[in-house]
């Protein structure tokens, strides 16, 4: 249980948390055709969750954020290994991803591709593996 | 105007080496914890955000890119470097840092007497 009285740095996260994590998200989104990606990008997630961390103690962020991170990283790999064998069903070889333009009512002509798929799952591999590692050895009972 | 570009990106970008500078010679020449914390959060991040900002117009001018992630990085340190100094200070101060020699006010000491009774409990 938190004693000390650390308003500064509490009420400095609360504030830098949703840069941190609107970072993140977006260098998740831009990886296709900027340098980012799922990697670096579920990394900056899971230092969003440390710095909450750091501020609060761990039974809070594990009320705010309820997750278990070690079903996330099987979410993960389950979303790489489908988007990967979904291919089977179209007669293409494993790994091979479909990509495609398509106009939106409201957003526009956007691309889609499969990868971002792929890469959401190693988005959430990244962050369900940092966050079991930094939680385990965080944990001391 | 591409030259009036020129000399404000030159200002800002020399500027903010000149501050790092500062705050470096700072760090070295300064008697203790403290006063060191205070060149080093303070030169540094007027520092950074002037070169940050120099190379936001570089861009912005030179190239005709808005890149909005130094914009980002601008408010960024602006927030959080003090916040870093502030918590290694109160860091040193609680773990019992000695002020220098020729400090002459500590308006802490009677607080940190009490917590450190409180812990104790």
């Amino acid at each position: 249980m938190r004693t000390h009285n650390n308003v500064i740095l509490e009420t400095m996260i609360r504030l830098v948390l949703f840069i941190i994590i609107l970072f993140s998200v977006y260098i998740f989104f831009a990886g296709h055709y900027y340098p980012g990606g799922g990697f670096i990008g579920g990394l900056m997630t899971a230092g969003a969750i440390v710095l909450m961390l750091i501020a609060y103690d761990i039974k809070t962020v594990s009320i705010i954020l309820p997750f278990n991170y070690r079903i996330m990283t099987g979410i993960g790999l389950l979303f790489a290994i489908g988007t990967s064998a979904g291919a089977i069903f179209f007669n293409v070889p494993f790994l091979t991803h479909a990509f495609g333009h398509i106009v939106l009512p409201v957003l526009g002509d956007i691309s889609l591709h499969t990868a971002t798929l792929f890469d959401l799952g190693v988005y959430l591999v990244v962050v369900g593996v940092t966050m079991t590692i930094i939680q385990t050895i965080g944990e001391d009972e | 105007m591409n030259e009036i570009a020129n000399y404000f990106i030159a200002f800002f970008i020399l500027a903010g080496a000149f501050l790092s500078m500062a705050a470096t010679l700072g760090v070295i020449r300064l008697p203790d914890v403290y006063t060191r914390n205070h060149a080093a959060s303070k030169a540094a991040t007027l520092g950074v955000m002037s070169i940050l900002f120099g190379t936001f117009l570089y861009f912005y001018f030179l190239e005709g890119h808005f890149n909005s992630r130094l914009i980002l990085g601008i408010a960024f340190v602006f927030m959080t470097s003090p916040v870093a100094g502030h918590l290694i200070s109160r860091a040193a101060y609680h773990t019992g840092v000695e002020m220098t020699d020729r400090s002459v006010h500590d308006a802490l000491k009677n607080a940190k007497h009490m917590t450190a009774s409180k812990d104790t409990e």
